[in-house]
């Protein structure tokens, strides 16, 4: 790292460069890095002072795929609403349609049954693992490992098969409904399941032995983009990157929702908190995530997968033929959607990259009036400046695979 | 196979004569005119430009071309170019916004002819599901784009039978700029009335400057 | 979450150091939650961070949402956690929209200083609802370009897009 000098922080301001203080010949010039670059995961627009290879200050400037979904929301009843909050952070797909459908469901006072619960506990931790693996390939690709996004992609692909087998989609799915899931997994699931859930732990070794003693990964990463504990704190970072430094905070067992209290896991904890115990941290918790899938496949009770209050539930097709209720109560609730009673509410789970809450304003009709997500990426991206000051444009290129930004549900 | 080695060795010496030569001609040697196979040989080295919006982006190029399973290699479509100066098409994956459409139009003037456009998935091909302010409501409001996949997000299948038809989009129109390809004469930047009129005032009085500048 | 009678008791206890400053409490759903006096904003934020016994140090989430047609019209949120006792509060603070003719902006106290992790979240809540925080050290947009006129978020401004071309309406819009 560089000797502290005294180049004047140019925060707040771009575009302009100054000259170095005190009579040395250094120039503070100012780069744009993206939105278009091969290392920016996304659309992610970088103004970076430079002092030569040191980065004297960094301002990301967002909002290159700003999509509107939270206006969209406003004029979508209830159920229209999932697709497009799916789409917000397009990695962990699943875990918006949580966050909002138990929203939803909070707002309106629902029980899901039991085997929906254990249900989307399973398809949350493939979801998590799907993340992990995807950010495991992307970064190793950033610091030069290149032929992990082969092995990562390659299991990738192996649970975006569940998924598709389970709901006919590769990406989002929309398999969260209001009440549980919208349908139950076929027949072969659990089987295919369970040889993905044997698999993955040796696969996870293999990455590992790719990476963990590999000595240009270690270099670049041990030892860069520290932030002390109580400063993520402050900033409001969650997720691994809290975890990594030291903080034992996972909402899943902080705040019990679906099966998590049922289930026996591991929270993976860092000690110092650099680019290299968040790697570590993450692929931990593709371990353990694992693991949970694999006790949540055991522990799957039978029953119906989505609760039985036609109020909020379409009513099962076999029974549209037969009940003229059921057929009010399809017709009613596809038309026009339930209604959900004035109130607001904002539930939060633990997506890959930390806290994803899910605030709903709800006005009495059958449209929600205000869909807010608290996303991680886009609290946690307030730290990428402080992981990156001072360090060289490497250290920063590999802080910013680590922090796992997905622009997606920064810029909503 | 020894025959057909022989056969070309006495070829390349000379000695095949008459029927024999007809015989090896015909099946050995392709016959083609010189655009077809400039087609053939550009559509099947294609560079793609590295450009990754949203979702799609990690259907393809990730998926298609960093996923054992859906190989783009196997299409000559493996090498994505960072730099829009070595990229032969740009796959547009994910939704355009609106802050990001300009930089989208730069980055295609940035590439050098002949170069194509797929708009992959709903949103970039025509806004997708997002009817609002903040998304633009298909990319071909602002460049030309040859092809659309549909999908949300297509499958990687979907994209590379895309890709195949782009290719044979590619062989069957030799050489052509998108200008050509889409009757877009007019909106060159250069001088006011077309490719050789004279240049209007104030580019006139611009280069009168850089003359005296640079002392011609 | 603080139950009802625990949050009688908040209230109580911020009556006494900042007297006026929580207009109303509300237990719905059982999510506690403090309407606040937007002008004290910052006084009950600072007390139930550094109080002791209260120790909501963690802001979750700041966000806006639009409550027209009813006024006072915009509620800023800020959902405090605290982290030992695992226990979730909001904090509302509602915003009456100026005048058209005051050409004036509605504002509040900017919470930077007290928590670092609103500085995002403060600008995203400008961007979309046209509120100003005052002592915000960058206050502007972050997700639209800058400069785009309108705030977008809010619920009088149209959604934008096009309409899609049906057979029907072809020839008016194809």
């Amino acid at each position: 790292m560089a000797e502290a000098r005294d180049v004047p922080s140019l925060s707040g301001q771009y575009g302009h460069s100054s000259d170095g203080t005190s009579g040395e010949a250094t120039e503070v010039m100012t780069i744009n890095i993206g939105p278009h670059h091969p290392a920016t995961h996304g659309v992610l627009r970088l103004v970076v002072d430079l002092e030569g290879e040191v980065v004297r200050d960094l301002r990301p400037v967002v909002g290159y795929v700003h999509t509107g979904i939270e206006k969209s929301c406003e004029q979508h009843s209830y159920w229209k609403v999932i697709p497009f909050v799916e789409r917000m952070d397009y990695v962990s797909y699943f875990f918006q349609m949580e966050a909002f459908c138990g929203a939803v469901e909070r707002l309106v006072g629902l029980e899901i049954p039991p085997r929906a619960r254990y249900l989307r506990t399973i398809f949350l931790e493939l979801c998590r693992i799907h993340s992990h693996l995807v950010w495991l390939g992307t970064t190793a690709l950033d610091l030069g490992a290149v032929s992990m996004l082969w092995y990562c992609f390659r299991e990738r692909d192996r649970i975006l098969d569940l998924f598709e087998m389970a709901t006919g989609q590769r990406m989002h799915t929309r398999y969260f409904q209001v009440g549980g899931v919208i349908e139950d997994v076929p027949p072969g699931f659990e089987t295919k399941a369970r040889e993905f859930v044997a698999e993955m732990p040796v696969r996870v070794k293999q990455y590992q032995a790719l990476l963990d003693r590999n000595e240009v990964f270690l270099s670049r990463t041990k030892g860069t983009g520290i932030v002390p504990r109580e400063r993520l704190l402050e900033l409001g970072v969650t997720g691994p990157l809290l975890r990594a430094a030291g903080e034992p905070w996972d909402l899943r067992k902080a705040f019990e929702y679906l099966a998590y209290p049922e289930l026996d896991f591991k929270i993976p904890v860092g000690t110092v908190g650099d680019n290299y115990d968040r790697y570590r941290v993450r692929v931990a918790e593709m371990v353990e995530s694992t693991r949970i899938v694999e006790q949540a496949l055991d522990a799957l009770p039978e029953g119906p997968h989505i609760a039985d209050d036609r109020k909020y539930v379409l009513p099962p097709r076999s029974e549209l033929s037969t009940s003229m209720e059921s057929l009010i109560h399809h017709f009613k609730l596809v038309t026009e959607g339930y209604r959900v009673e004035p109130g607001e509410l904002y539930y939060s789970i633990e997506s890959p990259r930390g806290e994803l809450g899910c605030f709903v304003l709800a006005d009495g009709s059958s449209k929600p009036a205000r869909v807010h997500f608290r996303d991680a990426s886009f609290v946690n991206l307030q730290a990428f400046r402080e992981m990156s000051v001072g360090g060289y444009v490497a250290d920063m290129i590999a802080s910013l695979g680590m922090l796992d930004p997905i622009l997606g549900g920064v810029d909503r | 196979m020894r025959e057909r080695q022989l056969r070309a060795r006495d070829l390349l010496r000379g000695d095949l004569e008459g029927e024999e030569l007809e015989r090896h001609v015909e099946q050995r040697v392709v016959m083609t005119n010189f655009e077809k196979m400039l087609g053939w040989a550009r559509a099947n080295s294609m560079f793609p430009l590295t450009f990754g919006l949203a979702c799609c982006a990690i259907e393809a190029p990730i998926a298609l071309v960093g996923s054992p399973r859906y190989d783009m290699a196997r299409f000559g479509a493996e090498v994505l170019r960072a730099s829009p100066r070595q990229a032969d098409f740009i796959i547009l994956s994910g939704r355009v916004s609106i802050k990001m459409a300009p930089i989208v139009r730069r980055l295609y003037d940035q590439m050098l002819e002949p170069k194509w456009a797929i708009s992959m998935g709903a949103c970039s091909s025509s806004g997708g599901m997002f009817a609002n302010y903040a998304v633009v409501q298909g990319a071909d409001k602002f460049m030309p784009i040859d092809l659309h996949i549909p999908g949300c997000p297509p499958r990687p299948e979907a994209v590379m039978y895309g890709f195949n038809k782009l290719q044979r989009k590619i062989m069957g129109n030799p050489d052509q700029g998108w200008r050509q390809r889409y009757n877009a004469s007019g909106t060159e930047e250069w001088a006011r009335g077309g490719l050789r009129s004279t240049p209007g005032p104030e580019a006139a009085a611009a280069y009168e400057r850089a003359r005296g500048l640079i002392g011609a | 979450m603080p139950d009802a009678p625990g949050l009688e008791l908040i209230r109580g206890e911020i009556e006494q150091d900042h007297p006026g400053a929580v207009l109303d409490t509300s237990f719905d759903r059982e999510q506690p939650a403090l309407m606040v006096d937007p002008a004290q904003i910052l006084s009950v934020l600072s007390w139930l961070r550094d109080a002791p016994g209260q120790g909501y140090g963690f802001l979750s989430s700041l966000h806006v949402a639009d409550y027209l047609p009813s006024r006072p019209r915009f509620g800023v949120h800020y959902e405090l956690l605290n982290r030992e006792r695992v226990e979730r509060l909001r904090v509302k603070a509602m915003l009456e929209d100026p005048l058209p003719a005051d050409r004036q902006l509605p504002e509040i106290d900017s919470c930077v200083d007290l928590f670092p992790t609103a500085e995002f979240q403060e600008r995203e809540a400008y961007d979309f609802f046209g509120i100003v925080f005052r002592g915000h050290p960058d206050l502007t947009r972050i997700l639209l370009p800058d400069d785009y006129v309108g705030w977008p978020l809010r619920r009088d401004f149209p959604v934008g897009g096009e309409p899609v071309t049906f057979t029907h309406n072809e020839r008016r819009y194809g």
